[in-house]
């Protein structure tokens, strides 16, 4: 029953959403004032049915209600609670059923929290949300639909794969597509920002909490989808340059640039066509990244379960939005004034060279990323693959002129800037970095340069960023109370800004250390046997047994000696999932200061041995403590409230905004 | 400055980026295209020495051995015609037998197939097409 409300309630909310989206049409054509005002309490209502119908799925999955198909595909009786709350979204349907949540839920949110836009600008805003809706509720209900029952009940599920029964990746998705799906924000505004002809410095204002909020969430989602891969997939690496990867980090990489330029369109009222191009261009690299995520066009090591069918409901769904929303760009963009001049060398200028570098940069991972799919189809079905040292050598070249200007963005002012007194205020930390380059190089084995190069880059980004903000709050003869007070009396966007650049520069040192100085071994060793790697003894102790929830696992115990000196004992482990009989391997990782050691248990040989991976990652660490920096420094300055400040009179309901 | 000479700049340094990006992005292609083939493809002469290339198909039954010199090695087969794999490593947690698996790696000299990567998917409907079948007549059937 509770399974016919839900699928009911989704089929309400595609009327709904219809219904929506057309009287607000109207009602802002028409000027009615009634028509246009319905429009906040059917986007809360649309939310509304969208929950209930998701509450009723999660209501099967705890229940483990196997007449509904996706449960029984999905989910078995032995699976702990957690993971038949997270296996909800561990299918294609849940999954794309969890995204029009989310979806709806944003749209609600700009009901609720947008009571001083300008009723026409919401109900567009609004209106263009709930289109969006509509194309995914069809999606959903014509080829995805979730709530079919199965005749006669299996008595039990076939269990969800062991690889995603797991904590980071019962978190990935959900984050991932609050970053995804909240770019639609930006993207409807930017739409209603060309249909309306308003787009000016309050538009911007309204724009960037949502991209911030959206930007924090879509980096928590990469970079814990990064910290699975590294400790479930027993890899030893974090990023593989997978088109399934790539969906997600071209989105990220635009939705910066779209972040830079409304803070250039909101203080300087200038960029203003590129800024609402930028909005439009990162809600479609995220149904992009859906579509190749989706229809499994492109070969992936993260292969999802591929429907031609649904592919093409995708791609006609990206292609009807971007089609669309471009048009109207062309069309309607020269409308647009831009109206703050300014040199080249200013706030202005750098912000603008960053938005060219992210835009290159995504640029040439979408080359890379489709450069197969355009060959089979020139070649007639030859099939390649483009491969990691592509992207490395692309997209690293051109970090290295977006790492090394981005301290100076922030010292130059606006309108016009002196770039000889920045790179004067920048001496010190130039010097630390060109001292960390030369102590790099003259103390690792490797004749590179390009290694110290790149951390000297990260470090400079880190000193460059945070010296101003010391040099702030630390002036001679100050107490250390009036330290704390100037620390705690600084602008968020100050502090945000300079905590998410810092992160930066912590994940560039984390990626080049790690890629550069890891040491790898592999070898089948038998029990007593000792493994010599990066200076640490590694000794196969023994195997153990052991008994989890709903699998049986085989723990290897490596005790790591440091010249006699015990300091960590790995254990990984391989699994056998009772119901799949699927095997999955853990890692066994020790974290030091200093970096990881990793350690992967293989096959059993014949000789009765075991394949054992042994990984040194110096560093890798602060690759997502780097990111996690990003986030929070998003999420300071979105706590700033300043963001948002229109006139005053706006206040009060900017307070509610920056929640 | 006049808003003639500012879109000039503009223009000027997005043209630089995008020129330098284009070559980089054509350098960087050509050195790392990696080609597809199915077992049956191969042929004499299809590959240059020491050329990198991606084998996909199925494991055959019974064909992996383990701890023979090297780690592992298996048949990989597309049904028309097979090929021996040597890997040196661990395999993914979804290797088994009669599953789809792409081996990237090189050909040596003495025509033997070294692969340094083995990429088996983590398919979040593991469920094999033919149970997948099954479950679905059933539902017609009553």
């Amino acid at each position: 029953m509770i399974i016919e409300i839900g699928h009911f309630s989704l089929i309400l909310a595609l009327a709904l959403a219809i219904t929506q989206t057309c009287i607000s049409i109207i009602g802002v054509k028409i000027n009615d004032l009634r028509l246009i005002q319905l429009a906040t309490p059917a986007a809360v209502l649309q939310f509304s049915l969208v929950l209930i119908s998701y509450l009723a799925l999660t209501h099967a999955y705890i229940t483990a209600d196997f007449t509904v198909e996706n449960v029984v595909r999905n989910s078995h009786s032995s699976k702990p609670l957690i993971y038949r709350i997270s296996g909800v979204w561990g299918n294609h349907e849940g999954s794309m059923l969890l995204w029009l949540l989310i979806l709806t839920g944003f749209t609600a949110a700009v009901a609720v929290i947008g009571k001083k836009l300008s009723s026409n600008m919401k109900t567009t805003v609004l209106a263009m949300q709930s289109s969006i809706a509509i194309a995914f509720l069809s999606f959903i209900i014509l080829t995805s639909n979730p709530f079919i029952r199965v005749l006669s009940a299996p008595p039990d599920g076939l269990g969800l794969n062991p690889v995603l029964q797991d904590p980071a990746l019962a978190l990935h998705p959900p984050l991932l597509y609050m970053g995804y799906v909240g770019f639609s924000v930006a993207f409807s505004f930017a739409v209603a920002a060309l249909l309306l002809k308003r787009s000016d410095a309050a538009w911007a204002r309204w724009v960037r909490p949502w991209t911030l909020l959206s930007w924090v969430f879509l980096t928590l989602g990469i970079s814990i989808g990064s910290w699975w891969a590294y400790y479930e997939l027993g890899w030893g690496g974090w990023w593989f340059w997978d088109p399934v990867e790539n969906a997600s980090f071209m989105p990220w990489l635009i939705g910066t640039a779209l972040l830079h330029s409304a803070l250039v369109m909101e203080k300087r009222e200038a960029l203003k066509v590129w800024t609402i191009l930028l909005a439009i261009l990162t809600f479609s690299l995220s149904l992009l990244g859906t579509f190749l995520v989706r229809s499994g066009v492109l070969s992936s090591v993260h292969s999802f379960a591929v429907d031609p069918e649904r592919g093409v409901f995708i791609l006609l769904i990206m292609l009807t939005f971007t089609g669309g929303s471009l048009v109207l760009f062309a069309v309607r963009s020269h409308s647009i004034n831009d109206k703050g001049v300014f040199t080249a060398i200013s706030r202005e200028g750098s912000l603008i060279l960053n938005n060219v570098l992210l835009a290159a940069s995504c640029g040439a991972i979408l080359v890379g990323t489709l450069y197969p799919l355009a060959y089979e189809i020139v070649s007639g079905g030859g099939k390649i693959s483009v491969g990691a040292p592509y992207f490395d050598l692309v997209f690293g070249m051109l970090m290295v002129p977006l790492l090394m200007l981005l301290p100076f963005g922030q010292l130059l002012a606006w309108k016009r800037g002196d770039f000889v007194a920045a790179a004067y205020r920048l001496a010190p930390a130039g010097v630390i970095a060109l001292a960390v380059i030369l102590t790099v190089y003259m103390s690792s084995q490797h004749s590179l340069w390009l290694a110290p190069i790149g951390v000297g880059l990260g470090i400079w980004v880190m000193t460059g960023t945070t010296q101003e903000l010391f040099a702030h709050i630390i002036r001679s003869k100050t107490t250390l109370h009036c330290t704390f007070r100037r620390l705690v009396n600084l602008r968020r966007s100050v502090c945000g800004t300079t905590l998410a650049h810092f992160g930066v520069g912590l994940t560039v040192v984390g990626v080049v250390v790690t890629s550069t100085y890891r040491v790898e071994h592999v070898s089948v060793m038998e029990i007593g046997d000792r493994m010599q790697a990066a200076g640490y003894d590694i000794v196969f102790e023994k195997t153990q047994e052991q008994e989890g929830p709903n699998y049986t696992s085989v723990v290897g115990h490596f005790p790591v000696y440091k010249a006699g000196v015990k300091i960590a004992t790995l254990k990984p482990s391989k699994r056998s999932y009772v119901v799949s009989s699927k095997k999955t391997t853990e890692a066994g990782i020790h974290a030091a200061w200093y970096g990881d050691f990793y350690a992967v248990l293989g096959d059993v040989q014949k000789t009765g041995g075991f394949v054992v991976r042994v990984y040194f990652n110096p560093l890798v660490r602060l690759i997502w403590i780097g990111a996690l920096l990003m986030s929070i420094g998003g999420l300071v300055s979105l706590s700033g409230g300043r963001i948002n400040t229109g006139t005053p009179r706006l206040k009060k309901s900017d307070k509610l905004v920056s929640v | 400055m006049t808003r003639k000479l500012q879109r000039a700049w503009l223009l000027i340094g997005g043209i630089t980026v995008l020129v330098v990006a284009t070559i980089l992005v054509m350098v960087a292609l050509r050195g790392s295209v990696v080609y597809f083939y199915a077992p049956s493809d191969l042929k004499a002469g299809l590959l240059t020495d020491g050329q990198r290339f991606r084998l996909g198909g199925l494991v055959a039954s019974g064909s992996v051995v383990r701890g023979d010199k090297e780690f592992i090695s298996f048949d990989l087969t597309d049904h028309l015609k097979s090929v021996r794999v040597y890997y040196n490593g661990i395999l993914p947690d979804l290797f088994r037998e009669g599953q789809g698996v792409i081996a990237e790696g090189v050909l040596t000299r003495a025509g033997r197939f070294d692969a340094d990567t083995i990429l088996a998917k983590h398919d979040e409907n593991y469920m094999p097409p033919e149970v997948a079948e099954s479950l679905k007549k059933k539902n017609i059937n009553q």
